[in-house]
């Protein structure tokens, strides 16, 4: 209880030094909230795309249902297509009227004769659909296929390449935060070097000085991380439905409850280890 | 209880701060340390709290070779031994009951007892009024007064004093030199550091005296005179008399 109080006094006689330790690593905490909501929302949007068909195979017009049958029962056995959708021409219709509702002149020019029947093909993987796709260009019965094999290993290749520099400037940050907690718990300690002399000649062990230091980083990093949760958990709760209508279809808003209380869950637990580590390091180099 | 075997203390400049220092101070034994500036005599304090280790020699303190004792151990010692420190040595950010009662803090114990222990000490060294004023609202008597509290807070088997009457007038001197005294009748040995050769005059104590970091005189552990401590008192009460009817004159 001693220590909390000692703790909670140090704090309150530098509140300038509390105040720059409290910003920076709300900065860090602040950055790494942004940056996990840009990396969940680009992994949902990979899903997204993933799950969707990835290659459309359009067939002639003269083609039977049993040469298309066959064709798919082909495909099945390869093992790696996750699902495959017929859609009929009669289908293919109905999602033309969908989407042009609302133009009238171009629902009277077309028929169900004109529009071709097409199966929809996700693959389990990937890698595997550059296969699938040459298999349907080979075949006599499609006249055409569309491949989205680019808007995956674009978004793959941006998700990765995003994840790597965040994850650097996680580190170049969090080094940051620890060399100028480091520098401010050391700042106090020095402050408080004749207090911690006199301490020690009447007998005070070194954990008994040591403690409220380590309390202090803790206290510094858990508040950061609290502030820097709550400000990016501010921000995009203001632009939710602005994101929400930019990103038409993908379905990543609103982020779940459970995701932002963990992700706060987890900043604070890296907000201690944090504080801890600068704690120490500091009270390692200033406390002989 | 306490033993200092050929002790030796030299700086890194080559100078001796203590040449071969023996001596023995027997438990409840009030002891002067005489000398002049720079004679060893805060040095020896500080080789008997472990601020400091000899070049050479042995030091026993209650049975604990000081020399050899291990660094997780030094602060169970210092709290064995009660330090009267020449500058005070109190925190200035801090009450005078908060700066009293940091050893048993530092302890770990209670806040209820500690309270109950503080008050008690403040009550018998005259200070319980100033319990929550800040060092610098009291006098130099009021503040050495709190800095023997504070040492007596862990009820120390020994006390060291240095100079705990250096910058006070002569009344406030015999003041402080009398609880000192009143302390030792319990038992406490005491070990008080002084200039003030009327003090060690008038209490007829042991005494030992330094000279250029050597042994210059030890008077061996015999009292002299019993009733010293309250003549001294008596003296001390004579001229506070004195003091007084001087401003009261003055006033008219």
């Amino acid at each position: 209880m001693k220590t909390f109080k000692t703790t909670s006094h140090n704090i309150r006689r530098s509140p300038y030094q509390a105040f720059a330790a409290v910003f920076v690593m709300t900065l860090t905490f602040l950055f790494i909230s942004f940056f996990t909501f840009l990396l969940y929302g680009s992994t949902k949007a990979i899903s997204y795309f993933e799950s969707r068909p990835q290659v459309t195979a359009f067939f002639r017009q003269e083609v039977k249902q049993a040469d298309i049958n066959n064709l798919k029962n082909d495909l099945m056995t390869t093992n790696k297509v996750a699902s495959i959708k017929f859609v009929s021409k009669q289908d293919a219709l109905k999602i033309y009227r969908e989407q042009n509702k609302n133009d009238p002149l171009l629902l009277e020019l077309v028929t169900a004769d004109i529009l071709p029947a097409s199966l929809e093909i996700s693959t389990i993987k990937i890698v595997d659909l550059a296969e699938i796709n040459s298999k349907l260009k080979e075949s006599p019965l499609v006249s055409e296929v569309v491949f989205q094999k680019d808007v995956v290993s674009v978004l793959t290749s941006w998700t990765n390449a995003l994840r790597s520099i965040g994850l650097g400037l996680i580190i170049v940050l969090s080094l940051v935060s620890i060399f100028i907690m480091v520098i401010i718990i050391g700042v106090k300690i020095s402050q408080k070097k004749q207090d911690i002399e006199i301490m020690r000649l009447i007998g005070a062990g070194g954990w008994y000085i040591r403690w409220p230091f380590m309390l202090e980083g803790i206290f510094y990093g858990a508040v950061g991380a609290i502030l820097g949760w709550l400000i990016s958990t501010g921000a995009l709760w203001y632009t939710t439905p602005f994101l929400s209508s930019f990103l038409k279809g993908i379905p990543i808003f609103p982020l779940p409850l459970a995701f932002l209380f963990g992700l706060l869950g987890m900043e604070i637990m890296v907000a201690i280890i944090l504080g801890t580590l600068s704690s120490f390091v500091a009270v390692l180099r200033y406390l002989k | 209880m306490i033993r200092l075997i050929k002790v030796s203390k030299q700086f890194r400049t080559g100078v001796f701060a203590l040449l071969d220092i023996s001596f023995e101070v027997e438990k409840g034994e009030f002891v002067f340390l005489v000398g002049p500036t720079g004679s060893g005599k805060t040095t020896i304090f500080r080789l008997l709290t472990r601020e400091s280790l000899p070049t050479s020699g042995e030091i026993v303190v209650d049975n604990w070779d000081i020399v050899k004792l291990p660094v997780n151990k030094v602060a169970h010692l210092r709290k064995k031994i009660g330090v009267v420190f020449q500058d005070l040595k109190l925190l200035m950010d801090r009450t005078i009951f908060e700066n009293i009662i940091l050893p048993l803090e530092v302890s770990g114990i209670n806040a209820q007892d500690g309270k109950k222990i503080v008050e008690e000490i403040m009550e018998k060294v005259g200070i319980l009024p100033h319990k929550d004023k800040f060092p610098i609202q009291l006098s130099g008597g009021e503040l050495q007064r709190a800095v023997i509290a504070r040492a007596l807070t862990l009820e120390p088997d020994i006390i060291l004093a240095d100079e705990p009457t250096g910058n006070l007038d002569q009344v406030t001197a015999m003041e402080i030199v009398k609880l000192l005294s009143e302390i030792n009748k319990k038992g406490t040995t005491i070990i008080m550091a002084t200039h003030n050769e009327d003090i060690v005059e008038k209490l007829s104590k042991r005494v030992i005296s330094l000279s250029k970091g050597q042994l210059a005189k030890d008077t061996g552990g015999k009292k002299k005179d019993k009733t010293a401590v309250s003549q001294l008192s008596l003296k001390s009460d004579n001229i506070e008399k004195g003091n007084k009817k001087k401003g009261e004159d003055e006033d008219f």
